[in-house]
């Protein structure tokens, strides 16, 4: 049977991590390279690199960290944020990422999709997706939440698996950060709409949040930051319950 | 030593990156001539079979690599290099393995492309799956599969149907998942293989 993955993602700033990391015996903390072998060791399915710097300098970094992190981690990475061209997505590709993630550059510029996905194949191409409700309605926002657009989110959705998108990355953003769990209301709704792997993103609290996920909305991923790199919820002890719930997991 | 078959499908990093880890050393082949100092070789391989037959055609490899008596390990498009024909591009291949690579047909609970790990079971016995648990999980990325066949698969997977994980037949191995980027029995596979 295919395996439900868990992915940490880990927020990157001038080639360190960023959001607080609270790990057990790890020599540095803001290695991004030092972490994801960590991840990958507790048996992490996958990871996603989200690079936030804002300098001119941004490829250049974005190619030394998917360097550094392709030779030393033994499981599949994304790494996302800036990446506005195909000269971009193919300096990320030749440095050893398996996949890259896109979100307002392909809002902003859809045909992007296509233009990847022609060049790198489907599976390069991951199609991140902020959501918000307004006025009740799930839209598409930018700028990490703050920025609505005109897109109703599954309208969205179903124009990137059309134009190319391999994967859909689903943050709600009135979810993120609460450790409430997740949106499944929405995410079974889009789940079920596509015919693409769909990574759940958003509120992840607790071990239960993840059972739920996967048995009310059957996506094929569940991602989370915090209570990963606080060391809230261990990926092992994660993965055992989800196989005591009979979810498949990689062990 | 491993000579890597360079003919222009797909980037090599992560795989030589794996190779590095385990600390396997490797070179490239780009023209017949090279392929003398290795004595086993990789074809590597990920994108579209027809585009990258095209482009293996294009090097003048493939008479000397149907002759090649030294392991051989294809992965991923690599591997369905070595089949007859591939569904995808409607491409006549290799034909070091008379069977097909074909398109996984469309199933309203299963969705393409195929990705992520799932497991592999081994159905002979191989020094390529020594010390590699029976089901054990490898990762996938792709949408074309090559036909299960008793005769050739070494190990399979079941998704949609079953199909050939892995091939085999004398000296040519292949393999539908990625072992660089499978984890510790991922490694453990390339080990194998530079053992063989």
């Amino acid at each position: 049977m295919l395996s439900k993955r868990i992915i940490p993602c880990l927020d990157v700033k001038d080639g360190r991590t960023v959001k607080g990391v609270n790990f057990v015996d790890l020599r540095d903390a803001g290695d991004p390279v030092e972490l994801a072998w960590n991840y990958s060791q507790q048996g992490a399915d996958e990871l996603v690199f989200l690079d936030i710097t804002a300098t001119v300098e941004r490829r250049k970094t974005m190619v030394e960290l998917v360097k550094a992190v392709a030779r030393q981690i033994n499981i599949p990475f994304t790494i996302g944020g800036g990446i506005n061209e195909i000269a971009d997505a193919d300096a990320l590709l030749n440095a050893g990422a398996d996949k890259i993630s896109i979100n307002s550059a392909a809002v902003r510029n859809p045909a992007l999709i296509d233009e990847l996905a022609k060049a790198f194949g489907v599976q390069f191409v991951i199609v991140a997706v902020d959501t918000r409700v307004l006025d009740g309605k799930n839209i598409v926002h930018l700028n990490g939440g703050r920025l609505p657009t005109e897109k109703e989110t599954l309208d969205w959705i179903l124009e990137a698996e059309s134009r190319g998108a391999g994967e859909i990355l689903l943050t709600s953003m009135d979810h993120d950060g609460t450790k409430g769990g997740f949106d499944n209301g929405l995410l079974k709704h889009v789940n079920d709409a596509v015919n693409i792997p769909v990574i759940a993103s958003g509120g992840a609290g607790s071990v239960e949040h993840f059972v739920d996920v996967f048995h009310k909305t059957n996506v094929d991923a569940a991602l989370a930051a915090s209570v990963f790199h606080y060391g809230e919820i261990l990926i092992p002890d994660l993965k055992t319950i989800l196989k005591e719930n009979n979810i498949e997991v990689r062990l | 030593m491993i000579g890597i078959i360079r003919y222009g499908a797909g980037n090599i990093f992560s795989l030589t990156a794996a190779l590095d880890r385990l600390g396997i050393a490797y070179g490239m082949v780009h023209t017949e001539a090279d392929l003398e100092g290795f004595d086993r070789y990789i074809i590597p391989g990920v994108g579209h079979a027809g585009a990258a037959m095209q482009k293996l055609q294009g090097t003048g490899l493939i008479p000397a690599i149907k002759a090649l008596k030294k392991p051989t390990l294809g992965i991923c498009v690599g591997m369905q290099l070595m089949t007859a024909y591939s569904e995808e591009g409607d491409a006549d291949l290799v034909n070091i393995f008379p069977i097909k690579t074909l398109k996984f047909a469309s199933d309203a609970d299963f969705k393409v492309p195929h990705t992520g790990w799932n497991q592999v079971f081994a159905e002979k016995d191989n020094p390529l799956f020594r010390d590699i648990p029976n089901g054990s999980h490898f990762y996938y990325v792709h949408s074309y599969f090559i036909e299960y066949n008793p005769l050739y698969t070494l190990a399979s997977t079941n998704y949609i149907n079953n199909f050939s994980a892995s091939i085999w037949h004398n000296n040519f191995y292949g393999v539908q998942f990625h072992p660089e980027k499978s984890g510790t029995y991922g490694e453990t596979l390339l080990k194998n293989f530079s053992n063989i």
